[in-house]
């Protein structure tokens, strides 16, 4: 196979990378870490900071991305590389992936939902729900055999479910209790009391809920499909895990690509001021004044004719399908970014004006050192509340924007493209829910906890609540 | 006053100008007219011949900027920038694809943008600060947090599904206002209804948590301590005293999306089939109509930036700061 | 029988780190028509006090115990709905901030009316009656028109007038002042004190006035309960209070006073910081900075001692039993007059006398700001912020620059240092002209001149660590270029300035405020400046931190051979710190001399004014208050001739036609005003 580093994958890591440091960087700085520990001290904000651990890595795995080997007639390996882009959730999910039926079924069902002309062995033709080609293959008497194996197979999943998550929650004890000194059981006591600092009773209990979903889920997924499958018979559990990468890319790279210039203007134009600061909120302004979808839309449309005008620029389809998604990405950004740098510039004017930064002009600081040393260490504080709070108002986008025509690759599986293809669905006559009630699901999860997290750091981060939270620290004037 | 109303128009030309640009390096600069043309064209009907005909029956066959082959004044008017940027500001939209005059269909079209949105922002006004007040009253209790715990939770659903699950239940299972259509007259309430509640169910969560983010924040002032140290009730301190400051941060922050209003709601109105600009815009964008696409965003800006001087002159009417100074 | 009683009541405060038990057993009483003062240092319970009694606590505060009995009642037993009918009407209250007190949307008449409808019969044109009644009642002119105008259209000691008006509404038995004219300017204070003595008196009201100044105290109290850490620790009759403090905390908060008879000597200071009220006492909360604590102390708290008739301290010394013994045993209790006793170590007096060479020359300097207004943003007007102001300082000494808000001393400052620019007017430094150098030579100079700020919570960096914040000028400066050398500098400016070369790697919100004061000035000392612009220095601290900054700086001056411009609206600390005074009143400098000739001798009406407003301790000290009508005018529009003269007692008729020129009449001592033309 060949390994393929589509731009997105890239940035992706690229991120994570920074995450990395930041992390480091939290480490060494005592106010920023005690900020975070009081993100870990919300129950929400622990409970959903896992939630969204567990999307990341989905998100992750299906970054990675490679060309398999041609394989000549008989299956060996030729040479060469297939033009299909696959990643190694592709690789993992590979039974849901393969497993592709003619049209819709119903969730766990083992017959089609829509009657099919069958002609018999003898010739004779009958219309009925034809077996599903995959979907509870392995039972010889589908109708006799699938509530006993359904139960079966989830009473497994649950049994794993919860070994797993009882040798996690040991695990977690252990080292608990070796970190605070105390006994196992005196650890596993405060935990469960809520009497850590963190909130790790939240964590586990989140863990728990996931592996009890999870378990089921993977154990059921071997033989039937869990979700049912789309109008083309694509397994409905496997599209809805692959829009997890699209959401999140959505969600995190947009940001990036608005940051700098955020950033830089926003502290630009609140420090410098005069023409600088005229010329900055000028181009705010003219860029705020378009309506948001339409300028999204009016940008997107360029960029789809500048993508569909010159094939040759691509290799593959999903390179083609991802520089349409970064493009999304940045068209996000630039539309999104006026509303930070505004907030950014009003902090930064309040700035200036305080004492240690015009102590720092009393040693002839010059100003892109002030602006560097004194005014953004201050303002990050903002950024990182609205990269959080942003993210899922992206999520949320992208869905409504795909829907619209304007958002991702009509190729690239999201939850806008998913909820567009079967947005018809309920109107059929027996009506198909699944599909959208499965990527509204995970859209919603993927949501909330994205909110609540976003709640926990802005609780935790903005100095304007710290006033409430430190109520005992009321000070008088003197 | 008025020296003020006239600065800030003035603020408006540069601003317009600059959004007339941006239109015009978008859709015709970063993608020539040739481009749009074998786009539109599909690959197997391009020939040369075909993109001049498309360029022509759209009168893109011109220079962009300076027409060397004219005289006069219409060097400079027969170019593809006069014809079809310049001449936004007299609202002059040309004609779409379809061959329509893009400004008559705009005006006729407003009319049942107005009908969902107006009743919808009004509304939703009402229900979400009425919500937030609830909340801010009963402040630190179990209904104030399982009430924003619900604002969370509806702000985590998307759009769409209020939409469809809306239309799916309200409509098709129970069967209580037809799917989707619109006629006029006092019919159309009919067609309105449903459009209408969801559109306000669909902006509770986000909007109520807001609105009570400013209330708690004005009940945290002094003059709120003040207020309750003549005697006042509870009550009274929240309609008499914290309602009309928090209404400053509210009202201008709403304002501004009133004369938006007028360009309707894409979502709600493609779903529910109403013949309102959202629905002409979506429509454009699907079938690739740039001329209405461009227009929609000039109007867009213009009523942004009529939106934003609504706005600073709300501010004089509720702050009394503003209005003597 | 008492109008209040207050018996044993507890408050505490949910907060982050625990249950705060913000006021703790505190008990007193307040007779019909007497005034009692609270007074203690920030964060010692006296706000938090009044507003348990009202029951207006913040969401995160509760009443854990105890009684307040109003009229034999006892509120705390009621239930909120008829609480609510006591407030504003039995016991009313007026805050610290007039400027956020008052709701900004609603008429002032509109705010007096609701107290009207809520707790009398009064309605429509009687209520208005009554309105412009209350408005005239306190001082304000003009009342009929100003009723219908809002809040923001009255400047700060009118605020504080109407919410003085808001409060008498209700016809209270009992009026809570707390800290009412903290936010207020010292002849706006003036005049706000007089008008509240005078209602009370005329009124019969009981009155509970919470303050941290002992010359308010002095001036309207007729007892006294000084608090500390959550606790009444002595309570008084003012006379016997201010004779003979008792309890130690109460002696030391007169030591730390700087008055002018202490110049040259150490201000006696309080060490250590009020404990955390998070955690129960053993003994004695005062216990840890108590020069005259003994091991009892530790182990019992102490109960309350009578000491003098109608004194009572909450003290083991003046327990019959066994505080007699430790009092006589060494420790010295000032029992007759404090003042004359802070003897703290003595300084040598500074270069005071000497002359020392020019440092600073400052002549006609003019900082204008342009307002701009209509279509095309033109310039139609100037606030004159700094109009003509002319100083010299010699090195080693202290210039006073002394003003009320507003005057212009704060940008005078920082014009000159070039942080803002001047618009006309010469800045010598050392024969440079500043106002003329280029942005290199200009720096290169940073390093000599410096300043530091008034809000210690606002001058540090949060984000940075202390030491990178002490070597940020060195950095800046090139003053020490190697890494090693700085981190060697930066110990030994954190041990000069009293803190220890540890705290290098601490961040700002770790320190308390006269900590951070004292990072802020080790901050300026690093690139070893000359002048030292120290603006309004301790106006945001408490007395006791206070006197150890003051101390600091007059320490360093000797060692260092600092100059001081020191920008401030303090008088006692001018007194006590300064050589040279310049008094600024709207932009321009209306006396300067030395101190003894401007504070001893005042020549001009305003001067005199602003030094008959100060509180002081001692009845024989006080000046007749000469209150100043009105307030300071806008620098946007100051009024034709002498800008005094509006309010001036002395106005002639020539005052109103042109500004006064400066009268010599000493060598140093110089006025602008025409009684001395």
């Amino acid at each position: 196979m060949m390994p393929v580093v589509l731009w997105t994958d890239a940035l992706v890591f690229l991120l994570l990378a920074a995450a990395v440091g930041a992390g480091f960087q939290v480490r060494r700085r005592a106010y920023l870490l005690a900020s975070w520990r009081r993100v870990g001290e919300s129950r929400a904000g622990m409970a959903a900071l896992l939630v969204l651990l567990a999307f990341a890595a989905i998100g992750l795995l299906d970054s990675l991305h490679y060309r398999p080997r041609l394989a000549d007639a008989n299956g060996r390996p030729a040479n060469g590389y297939s033009t299909e882009v696959r990643s190694a959730l592709d690789a993992l999910l590979r039974p849901l992936r393969n497993a592709a039926e003619k049209t819709y079924s119903a969730p766990l069902a083992t017959h089609l939902y829509a009657r099919e002309t069958v002609e018999q062995p003898d010739g004779t033709q009958v219309r009925l729900f034809p077996r599903l080609k995959h979907g509870g293959a392995h039972l010889r008497d589908a109708d006799a055999e699938w509530g006993g194996d359904v139960t079966w197979r989830v009473l497994r999943g649950l049994l794993i479910a919860v070994l797993a998550g009882l040798t996690f929650a040991f695990a977690a004890v252990h080292v608990a209790a070796r970190r605070w000194g105390v006994r196992r059981a005196q650890a596993w006591r405060n935990i469960r009391r809520g009497e850590t600092r963190l909130a790790w009773n939240a964590a586990l209990l989140t863990a728990g809920l996931l592996l009890l979903v999870a378990g089921p889920a993977v154990s059921l997924a071997g033989g039937y499909h869990v979700l049912g499958t789309d109008k083309v018979g694509q397994d409905v559990l496997y599209l809805t895990l692959k829009s997890i990468r699209t959401g999140l890319v959505i969600g995190t790279l947009t940001t990036l690509a608005m940051l700098p210039f955020a950033l830089a203007l926003g502290i630009a134009a609140g420090y410098l001021g005069g023409w600088v600061d005229d010329v900055i909120q000028y181009i705010y302004t003219t860029l705020n004044s378009i309506p948001g979808v339409l300028l999204i839309a009016a940008a997107v449309l360029m960029v789809q004719v500048a993508i569909d005008t010159r094939p040759d620029w691509f290799a593959t389809a999903a390179q083609r399908a991802d520089a349409r998604l970064l493009a999304l990405c940045l068209i996000l950004g630039v539309t999104s970014w006026t509303g930070l740098c505004r907030l950014l510039r009003a902090e930064t004017l309040k700035l200036r004006e305080l004492e240690y930064v015009q102590a720092a002009q009393a040693f002839g600081a010059p100003a892109a050192r002030i602006m560097g040393r004194h005014i953004l260490p201050n303002v990050m504080h903002i950024v990182l509340i609205a990269v959080v709070m942003d993210f899922s108002g992206l999520v949320l986008a992208e869905a409504v924007l795909s829907y619209i025509g304007i958002g991702v690759d009509p190729s690239t599986i999201s939850f806008g493209t998913m909820i567009n293809t079967a947005r018809l669905e309920l109107a059929r006559e027996p009506v198909v829910w699944w599909s959208l009630v499965a990527a509204f699901t995970f859209m919603f999860v993927l949501v909330l906890a994205a909110n609540l997290f976003a709640d926990a750091v802005r609780d935790a981060f903005d100095p304007r609540l710290a006033g409430r939270r430190n109520a005992a620290a009321v000070r008088e004037r003197p | 006053m008025l020296a003020y109303v006239i600065r800030r128009l003035l603020h408006a030309i540069p601003i317009l100008v600059g959004v007339n640009l941006l239109t015009f390096t978008l859709f015709f600069v970063v993608n020539t007219p040739d481009d749009m043309a074998r786009m539109q064209l599909g690959v197997k009907r391009v020939t040369p011949e075909a993109i001049e005909k498309w360029k022509a029956e759209r009168g893109y066959d011109k220079p962009l900027l300076f027409n060397g082959n004219a005289e006069g004044a219409a060097r400079l008017t027969r170019t593809i920038f006069f014809e079809k940027s310049a001449k936004l500001f007299v609202f002059d939209f040309g004609r779409a694809d379809d061959g329509r005059d893009i400004g008559h269909e705009i005006r006729t079209r407003m009319g049942p943008s107005l009908a969902i949105a107006l009743p919808t922002f009004l509304l939703g006004l009402f229900v979400t600060v009425s919500f937030a007040l609830l909340l801010a009253f009963f402040r630190a209790t179990y209904l104030d947090f399982w009430g924003v715990v619900l604002c969370v939770a509806m702000m985590s659903i998307s759009s769409l599904f209020y939409i469809i699950g809306g239309q799916y239940l309200v409509s098709k299972v129970w069967h209580l206002v037809p799917i989707s259509g619109y006629a006029g007259g006092l019919d159309a309430a009919r067609f309105l209804l449903l459009p209408v509640l969801i559109s306000v169910v669909a902006g509770i969560g986000s909007s109520t948590r807001w609105y009570r983010t400013i209330f708690l924040e004005e009940i945290g002032k002094d003059y709120v301590r003040t207020a309750r140290a003549k005697g006042l009730a509870e009550a009274a301190v929240l309609f008499r005293h914290v309602l009309r400051n928090a209404m400053i941060p509210i009202l201008t922050g709403v304002v501004v999306v009133i004369p938006l209003l007028f360009m309707g709601s894409l979502l709600v109105e493609s779903f529910f089939g109403i013949p309102g600009l959202g629905s002409y815009t979506i429509d454009a964008i699907n079938a690739q109509d740039f001329a209405v696409v461009r227009a929609m965003v000039f109007i867009g800006s213009v009523l942004y930036i009529v939106g934003l001087l609504l706005t600073d002159l709300s501010y004089t009417l509720v702050d009394p700061r503003v209005r003597l100074q | 029988m008492s109008l209040l009683r207050v018996e044993s009541l507890r408050t505490s405060l949910e907060g982050a780190s625990g249950a705060v038990r913000a006021v703790d057993d505190v008990s007193f009483e307040i007779a019909a028509g007497e005034t009692f003062a609270l007074l203690g240092e920030s964060g010692c319970g006296k706000s938090m006090t009044a507003l348990s009694m009202m029951r207006l606590l913040p969401d995160a505060g509760s009443i854990a115990g105890g009684r307040v009995m109003l009229n034999g009642r006892d509120l705390l037993a009621l239930p909120e709905a008829e609480m609510r009918t006591v407030r504003g009407r039995e016991m009313a209250m007026i805050f610290q901030e007039p400027a956020t007190s008052l709701n900004p949307v609603l008429t002032v008449g509109r705010q007096i009316g609701e107290v009207l409808a809520r707790h009398t019969p009064l309605r429509g044109a009687a209520a208005r009656r009554r309105s412009v009644e209350l408005i005239e009642a306190v001082g304000i002119p003009d009342a009929a028109r100003r009723l219908d105008e809002f809040p923001f259209q009255f400047s700060g000691g009118m605020k504080q007038r109407v919410m003085i008006a808001m409060a008498l509404a209700g016809d209270p038995a009992l009026l809570i002042a707390d800290e009412p004219t903290t936010a207020l300017d010292v002849t706006i204070q003036a005049q706000v004190l007089e008008q509240l003595g005078a209602l009370q008196r005329s009124r019969g009201m009981g009155m509970l006035l919470i303050t941290h100044d002992l010359g308010i105290v002095a001036q309207l109290a007729q007892r006294v309960g000084v608090m500390y850490a959550g606790e009444l620790v002595e309570v008084a009759a003012q006379e016997v209070f201010f004779a003979a403090p008792r309890h130690p905390y109460a002696q030391k908060l007169f030591a730390a006073l700087p008055l002018p008879e202490r110049r040259g000597r150490a201000l006696e200071t309080i060490p250590g910081s009020v404990p955390l009220l998070n955690r129960p006492f053993a003994g004695c909360r005062f216990v840890e900075r108590c020069a005259q604590a003994w091991p009892r102390c530790r182990e019992e708290p102490p109960a309350w001692h009578a000491a003098a008739a109608g004194q009572a301290v909450r003290c083991h010394l003046y327990d019959r039993a066994s505080g007699l013994r430790h009092r006589e045993s060494g420790v010295p209790v000032q029992a007759s007059d404090t003042r004359c006793c802070a003897a703290g170590p003595s300084l040598p007096v500074g270069s005071g006398q000497e002359a020392g060479a020019a440092l600073l020359e400052v002549s006609d300097l003019r900082v204008h700001f342009p307002i701009r207004r209509g279509v095309l943003r033109r310039t139609v007007g100037q606030v004159r912020a700094v109009d003509g102001v002319s100083l010299g300082l010699t090195s080693g000494r202290t210039l006073a620059l002394v003003g009320e808000s507003g005057c212009g001393k704060t940008t005078a400052g920082k014009a000159i240092l070039q942080l803002i620019e001047p618009t006309a007017g010469s800045v010598r430094y050392r024969g440079n002209e500043l106002t003329a150098l280029s942005a290199a030579r200009l720096r290169a100079l940073r390093g000599e001149m410096q300043i530091v700020f008034q809000d210690p919570y606002a001058s540090l960096d949060p984000r940075m660590r202390v030491g990178d914040i002490i070597e940020e000028g060195m950095a800046a400066l090139g003053t020490a270029a190697a890494t090693a050398q700085r981190e060697r500098r930066t110990a030994e400016l954190l041990e000069r300035v009293g803190l220890s070369a540890d705290m290098r790697g601490r961040y700002p919100h770790e320190f308390s405020g006269g900590q951070r004061q004292r990072i802020a000035i080790a901050r300026a000392l690093a690139v070893a400046p000359r002048l030292l612009v120290c603006d309004e220095p301790t106006s945001a601290l408490d007395v006791s931190v206070q006197a150890q900054i003051l101390n600091l700086l007059k320490e360093l001056q000797i060692s260092l051979g600092l100059a001081y411009l020191f920008i401030t609206h303090n008088i006692a600390v001018v007194e006590y710190l300064a050589q040279a005074v310049a008094v600024m009143y709207l932009g321009r400098i209306v006396e300067r001399g030395s101190v003894e000739e401007v504070l001893g001798s005042p020549q001009h009406p305003y001067t005199q004014a602003l030094l008959s407003a100060v509180p002081r301790l001692d009845a024989a000290q006080r000046r007749e208050v000469i209150v100043l009508g009105g307030d300071m005018p806008s620098p946007a529009r100051p009024p034709a001739g002498c800008h005094f003269h509006p309010r001036c007692p002395r106005a002639m008729p020539q005052c109103a036609a042109r500004y006064p020129d400066e009268t010599l009449l000493g060598a140093t001592h110089a006025v602008r005003c025409f009684l001395h033309g």
